[in-house]
């Protein structure tokens, strides 16, 4: 087995590095271009159940080159359109990991056997959003309402359920444990981290929506600590997200604890060049650290 | 990065279209947009009408919809927030370019051929417009063009009926060695079946639903290619190889809708 290659509740990934959720997600070619370019693997958009436009513009904010902010609001175009996107990706041979969000564990459920059914080998509930009334974090920050969506979707497919929590909460940890408890495969964080911008000169805030979500290289010690947490508490895989930029980046994830890792920003500047900079940037780290693969690596800054 | 700029001029150029010019330093080249934002309404992207940093660089807003609308209704002194630029540009090299424009489509093709005539090629110009008051930039075209090739829906002025109708005739009886096209897609559309039949290569500037702007969200996807940054400039290969082109644009939500 080459040294990159990841397995994950039983899914190979050839390499760590995932297209994370929101980012070249609208369309199957864009998911095929992200693979091409090198990804592992692809998370998609998150989708709901109807077409959502999500919130007028501006809807980022970049912010110099260390952090991005979004409030996006989940625009998607509903799990009936989205099919056609999956099933592009899934036949030019994309690992495609299927994102949802819904309102209620019912929903979730419904989505996932969508999902499943049109082929795609793992599930990520997104119960992190951390901008849209009634979804994502309103769900996923509460450890109870979390366990109900994760059995729900459990007891729905039989593909591995990845459960995506959000770093606004003041117990990482807690999260991690519900999901576990709850029967999740996995672990993915962190989402984007509750922020907001303000326009000085029109003293108002430049999102339309107001609060947004930090991503980028600002958030990768939020991530960091949260995979830290995480993997003292609980013994699933965790997929490590967050202001992944660099090789050195990855490596330091998966010290903490992360096997898989998904990179979101990072793509917009590299255009997906970033994919293959990763890869053999971490296959000569850890060559060079004396570890014969990515397993090995995983948690070694717990064990020092 | 997102600044402020304050609207110093404003030219009504057609019943339904209206230039803005504002001091904007960062360096821009003809072809390439910026997306600008009214607070409390949208941030839509627009092609720079005017590059150059001196005088005033600008932008020209047709009426769409609402925010297009309220483009249309500033005035002088009016703040307005912008980043940018974004996206490729034209290639200026051709040296005998036949611009197509229909609509606001002649907003992003002036810049483009002033700066390609002013490093010595000649630019001979196809307008249409819906009627003769609505012809976009005829005065500034007529400046330095080779000759300006007029068309309206309703035969008001030039001649009667879309632009496209005037192709074959300008491309049989001239030699180009480029196409450069903005407007409409369906007369896009039609403007590269003409250029290939004559074996002139096209260039033309797509317009996709934005949101991010920096090749992040999705949202301009066209094929595999993004607009907002491998765009909005095509060459006619590239169009030509992306089923959608003509025919389907996403929504707000990233549905596949009929354009
Ligand atoms: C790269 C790029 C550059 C652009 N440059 C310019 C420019 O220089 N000048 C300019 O005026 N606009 C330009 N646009 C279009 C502009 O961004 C808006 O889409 C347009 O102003 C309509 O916005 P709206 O919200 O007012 O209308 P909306 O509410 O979005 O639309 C109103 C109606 O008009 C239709 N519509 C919208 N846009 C078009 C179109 N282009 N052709 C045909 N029907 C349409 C819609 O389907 C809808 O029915 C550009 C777009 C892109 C992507
Ligand atoms: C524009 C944008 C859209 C996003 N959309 C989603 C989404 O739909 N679902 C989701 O779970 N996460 C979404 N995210 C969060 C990312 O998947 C990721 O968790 C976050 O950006 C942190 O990673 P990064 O620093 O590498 O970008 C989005 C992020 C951005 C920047
Ligand atoms: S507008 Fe977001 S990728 Fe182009």
């Amino acid at each position: 087995m080459d040294a990159l290659t990841v397995k994950v509740a039983g899914v190979e990934f050839r390499n760590p590095f995932l297209l994370a959720s929101g980012i070249w997600g609208e369309s199957g070619a864009s998911l095929h271009r992200a693979y091409v370019a090198g990804a592992g693997g692809v998370v998609t958009k998150s989708i709901g159940r109807e077409p959502r436009t999500g919130y007028p513009n501006p809807t980022i904010e970049r912010l110099d080159d260390w952090g991005l902010l979004n409030a996006m609001g989940l625009p998607n175009p509903g799990i009936k359109n989205y099919a056609e996107e999956v099933r592009f990706a899934l036949s030019k041979g994309v690992k495609v990991v299927g994102s949802v969000f819904g309102g209620t564990p019912e929903e979730f459920a419904l989505l996932s056997v969508e999902m499943e059914k049109l082929g795609v080998g793992s599930i990520e509930l997104n119960l992190s959003c951390p901008h849209a009334k009634g979804y994502g974090s309103e769900i996923g920050a509460d450890p109870e309402l979390l366990s109900e969506v994760v059995r729900a979707v459990k007891k729905a497919v039989k593909v591995p359920v990845w459960a995506k929590l959000t770093p606004n909460t003041s117990d990482p940890a807690l999260l991690a444990a519900a999901a576990e408890s709850a029967g999740a495969d996995a672990i993915s964080a962190i989402n984007t981290v509750r922020a907001l911008a303000i326009d000085p000169v029109g003293m108002r805030p430049v999102l339309y929506h107001g609060l947004g979500g930090l991503s980028g290289p600002a958030i990768k010690p939020i991530g960091l600590a949260f995979i830290w947490q995480a993997y003292e508490k609980v013994r699933i895989p965790l997929v490590g997200i967050g202001g992944i930029t660099t090789p050195e980046d990855a490596f330091e994830y998966l010290l903490a604890g992360a096997t898989l890792l998904e990179v979101g920003t990072a793509v917009a500047d590299s255009g997906g060049t970033v994919f293959h900079t990763l890869a053999d940037g971490l296959r000569e780290i850890l060559k060079e650290r004396g570890f014969g693969n990515v397993a090995e690596a995983v948690g070694a800054a717990h064990r020092k | 990065m997102r600044t402020t700029v304050t609207i110093e001029e404003v030219v009504r150029e057609t019943p339904s279209t209206v230039t803005l010019r504002f001091r904007y330093a960062p360096t821009a080249l003809p072809g390439q947009f910026v997306m600008i934002w009214l607070p409390g309404d949208d941030e839509v992207p627009m092609s720079l009408s005017y590059v150059e940093p001196e005088p005033l660089k600008g932008v020209t807003v047709k009426v769409m919809g609402a925010t297009s609308r309220h483009f249309n209704q500033l005035e002088k002194g009016v703040r307005v927030g912008i980043r940018g630029p974004y996206g490729n540009h034209f290639d200026l090299t051709p040296s005998n370019i036949l611009l197509v424009a229909g609509g606001s489509g002649a907003a992003v093709l002036a810049p483009a051929a002033e700066a390609a005539h002013r490093r010595g090629s000649k630019v001979s110009v196809a307008l249409g417009a819906t009627t003769a008051n609505e012809i976009l930039f005829r005065d500034r075209f007529a400046r330095f063009a080779e000759e300006v090739f007029l068309s309206t829906d309703d035969g008001t002025e030039g001649r009667k009926g879309f632009v496209t109708n005037l192709l074959p005739e300008i491309l049989s009886s001239r030699k180009f060695d480029a196409v450069w096209s903005c407007g409409p897609e369906v007369m896009m559309v039609k403007t590269l079946r003409a250029s290939e039949e004559h074996g002139v290569p096209f260039f033309g500037s797509l317009e996709r639903q934005m949101k991010c702007a920096i090749n992040l969200c999705d949202a301009c996807a066209f094929g595999p290619y993004h607009v907002c940054t491998e765009g909005p400039v095509f060459d006619g290969k590239t169009l030509a190889s992306v089923e959608d082109f003509g025919t389907f644009k996403r929504d707000a939500s990233g549905q596949r809708v009929r354009a």
